[in-house]
This record gives C-alpha cells, sequence and structure tokens, in this order.
C-alpha cells in the first residue's frame, strides 16, 4: 500500500525507567494513508504518536519524514515540525488568546505571514471547521468539542503535510465527539495524511485505510480495518475487541 | 518634629539615594531575573545548570555578606567602580534570584500542553516562551514580584553601611547632630513608606489592568 513514504518508523525503542515503552517498532505511513493506532491504556500508542514530531525522544532507531532522518533539537526541528500537525488529547490552545489569533499566530511567528494574510486563512479554516462565529471568542469560552476543532484549524493553518491525532476525542462529553470526527472524516476525505490514536472504533472502520493494534510496546497487527476488526488473528487483538465491542 | 525641616536637603538626599538605588537595582533584577529565568527552563542543559546555580548561591547568601564581597572583592580583580554602582550590582543580583523563581513559578502555572502545542506548530523555544508561556506566566507573578521589589528597597539600607547616600544613612549624622533619635528615625521610616507603598500602588495597577483578562 505505501507506495510513496511520508512517515517511516525503523526499528525505534524507547524505556521510561524499566518500562519499554516502544519494542522494536516499524511503520509506514504512506502519503494520503490514514492510519489508525489502536490498543489497550499502557500499549505505548500515544508515545508512538509523540515521537513522529519528537515531543518524545527516541533511545535508538530512526524515524524518516519524508526521506530524512528527525533532526536534533534546533532550527531544523523546528521547520519540520511545523510541517507536521498534532492535535492533543487536552486541545492545548492558547488560554490567552482569540480563537482566531489561536489559528494565526504560528503563521504569522513560523511561516511569516502578514497578520492580516494570517487572520484570512484562520478565517477560512475556522468556517471549514464550522466555526467562523466563533473567532473572537476566548478558548475558555467554547465547548470541548469546538475548541477541539479549533486545534485542528490551527494545526491545518500550517499546511502540514501530516497530521498526528492523539486521543483527540478522549475528553469529550460522548454528543461532542461525534462533530470533531466529522472534521476529521472530511480531513481523510480531502487525501491528508493522518496517525490517529483513537478508542473510536467506528471511525477506524469508516475512514483508516489501515488498523495497528499495540499491546505492550509491541505493534501486534497491521492491516485493512475490514480485516482486523472481522478477523484479527491474534488472541491479543480479540481480547481487547471482545472487551471493547460488547457494550 | 522640626529634624525634618532643619534638614531636609540631607534627608532628600538620602531618600533620593534610595530611590535611585531602588530603581536601579529592581531593573538589573528584572532583566537577569528574566534571563535566569529562561535559562532554568530552556532545552540546552548548561544554561538550566547556570540558572540553578545563580539561583542557589545568590539566594543563599545574606545580602551584607554579598555586599562586602562585591565591594571589597571585586576590586581586587582590578574592577574598581563608584560603591553606587556596586550597591546597585549586589542588591541586583541578589534580588534576581528571588525574581527568577517568582517568574518560573509563574512560568510552572502555564500547562505544558501549551508549550508542547506551540513547539508543535514550529515555534522556537524562545517564540513559545515569549507568546504563549510568559504572557500568561506574567499575570500569576505581579503580586509576587511586587513584594520582591518591596524588599530590595528595604534591602537597600544595607548600602548605608558601606558609605552610599541612602535614607538610613542619615541617622548617623542626625544623631551625631544631637536630634531625637526617635523623631529621626520616624521621618526615616515615613521615607522608607513613600517608597514602598509607590510600588505596591504601581503593582496594584498592574495586576488590575493584566492580572486576569478572560
Amino acid at each position: 500500500m505505501a507506495v510513496d513514504p511520508l512517515i517511516e518508523l525503523r526499528d525505534v525503542n524507547k524505556h521510561y525507567g524499566a518500562l519499554h515503552v516502544l519494542q522494536d517498532i516499524n511503520l509506514t505511513v504512506g502519503r494520503g494513508e490514514v492510519v489508525v493506532i489502536i490498543g489497550p491504556s499502557g500499549s505505548g500508542k500515544s508515545t508512538l504518536c509523540r515521537t513522529i514530531n519528537r515531543l518524545e525522544t527516541i533511545e535508538s532507531g530512526t524515524i524518516l519524514l519524508d526521506g530524512k532522518p528527525l533532526p536534533d533539537e534546533g532550527k531544523e526541528l523546528a521547520a519540520l515540525r511545523a510541517d507536521v500537525g498534532m492535535v492533543f488529547q487536552a486541545f492545548n490552545l492558547f488560554a490567552h488568546k482569540t480563537v482566531l489569533d489561536n489559528v494565526s499566530l504560528a503563521q504569522v511567528k513560523v511561516r511569516k505571514r502578514k497578520k492580516d494574510e494570517a487572520d484570512e486563512r484562520a478565517r477560512e479554516l475556522l468556517d471549514r471547521v464550522g466555526l467562523a462565529d466563533q473567532a473572537p471568542k476566548y478558548p475558555a469560552q467554547l465547548s470541548g468539542g469546538q475548541q477541539q476543532r479549533v486545534a485542528i484549524a490551527r494545526a491545518l493553518a500550517m499546511n502540514p503535510k501530516a497530521l498526528l491525532f492523539d486521543e483527540p476525542t478522549s475528553a469529550l462529553d460522548p454528543e461532542m465527539i461525534n462533530e470533531v470526527l466529522e472534521v476529521m472524516r472530511q480531513l481523510a476525505a480531502d487525501g491528508m495524511t493522518m496517525v490517529v490514536v483513537t478508542h473510536e472504533m467506528g471511525f477506524a472502520r469508516s475512514a483508516a485505510n489501515r488498523v495497528v493494534f499495540m499491546a505492550d510496546g509491541r505493534i501486534v497487527e497491521d492491516r485493512t480495518p475490514e480485516e482486523f476488526f472481522t478477523a484479527p488473528e491474534s488472541e491479543r487483538a480479540r481480547d481487547f475487541l471482545s472487551k471493547i465491542l460488547k457494550h | 518634629m522640626y529634624v525634618l525641616t532643619q534638614n531636609f536637603s540631607l534627608y532628600w538626599h538620602g531618600f533620593l539615594g534610595t530611590v535611585q538605588l531602588t530603581v536601579y537595582a529592581s531593573i538589573l533584577a528584572l532583566v537577569l531575573g528574566f534571563v535566569m529565568a529562561s535559562f532554568r527552563v530552556a532545552p540546552v542543559g548548561s544554561f538550566r545548570v547556570f540558572g540553578t546555580v545563580w539561583v542557589t548561591v545568590l539566594r543563599n547568601t545574606p545580602l551584607t555578606l554579598l555586599f562586602f564581597a562585591v565591594l571589597l572583592g571585586l576590586p581586587r580583580f582590578g574592577l574598581v567602580l563608584p560603591f553606587q554602582v556596586f550597591a546597585v550590582l549586589a542588591l541586583g543580583c541578589y534580588t534576581s534570584a528571588f525574581i527568577c523563581e517568582a517568574l518560573r513559578s509563574g512560568i510552572n502555572t502555564v500547562p505544558k500542553g501549551q508549550g508542547e502545542a506551540s513547539r508543535s506548530l514550529g515555534m522556537s523555544f524562545t517564540q513559545t516562551l515569549g507568546s504563549v508561556v510568559l504572557p500568561q506566566a506574567f499575570r500569576s507573578v505581579i503580586p509576587p514580584i511586587g513584594s520582591t521589589l518591596i524588599a530590595l528597597a528595604k534591602n537597600s539600607a544595607i548600602a548605608g553601611a558601606f558609605s552610599v547616600t541612602e535614607l538610613l544613612g542619615t541617622y548617623k549624622t542626625l544623631s551625631e547632630l544631637g536630634y531625637n533619635i526617635i523623631w529621626t528615625f520616624v521621618w526615616i521610616a515615613v521615607g522608607y513608606l513613600i517608597i514602598t507603598l509607590s510600588i505596591s500602588a504601581l503593582f496594584n495597577v498592574l495586576e488590575k489592568r493584566w492580572g486576569i483578562t478572560r
């Protein structure tokens, strides 16, 4: 499937003290591909997602982005991060800035766009996530689902090559989950390369090209959603699915 | 009562001396404290170590000892400056350690995730600190910084022992002239009150203006 690899992880290892949180991870994400990472808590899926833009460092192995290895701290790393958007579980909007400024800040600081140009792009993106009328508000005045959509717009504003989602709906009330998933489905349909750590099996089924199942720091399965959900190969995945699909 | 009116120019010079020491040392302390706080949260290890050593040494040295070290120590290395400049250096460096820690506690009140979000957008450490972290940290550190600067104003009295013109030092002359010591000190205290209450007022305004705008 991955003819044109955008993100490649090769033999990646990481420990948290005695815990071997990532064990010999090999994963390739092709351009335009949507890969969903699922697995039980503590399986290392969030850590894996965060290593891709080096919010977590790794101990051994290589991570390639667009064929180039991840640089160390510094200007190059910043430039790379600008190309890889990230959406967090806790939204992490800038609390002292309006919604509009949240989306335009990095455009001005990093992409060196003019303020009004950045604002225009910000309004466009806010409109795209259905929040055009919320632009002058502060993040604390929005619901969780709205905040997360602003966060997605903020990531998109940088014109990233890929987007990383670290449990984007886990902090949301059930009724708000869908508005965020809808935006993500739209992005997937538009051909954005996405790595999504989630517990939303419905999203995995409908929008993913591949499902990666992780347990205890290893990738246990890496298959199409069809195959994974109907006929998981490993005992571990069967066990996991039986627990979450039956309620 | 006549102490003040008869020796107004002496008091006035002392008062001005204390104001100058306070203003210059405050500026130095704020600048250095800001730099050290940035060092202490920097991604580069050696910067963090430098910041930590700076704070540990200066915060744990008695101020009088620091005055001795600066006023008597530096000239031995060939650095000879007016005593007032030395006093500003000692006071400013000493207070910068406290400013640094106040700022750092403010930085720690900003959720870590916002820093991560900022870096994940490609902003540099300086941009993250300047546009995201410090503007939010600033709001919560206005009161403690006000207290620190008030302490600085009062600590400046130590400079008087090193023959720098300042407010407290005026009592020596006045008591030699035979004035009532109680009234001498009352007027000195009033002088300090004017300075410290002005600092309080300034920080109250800052807090109203910037404290919570949301």
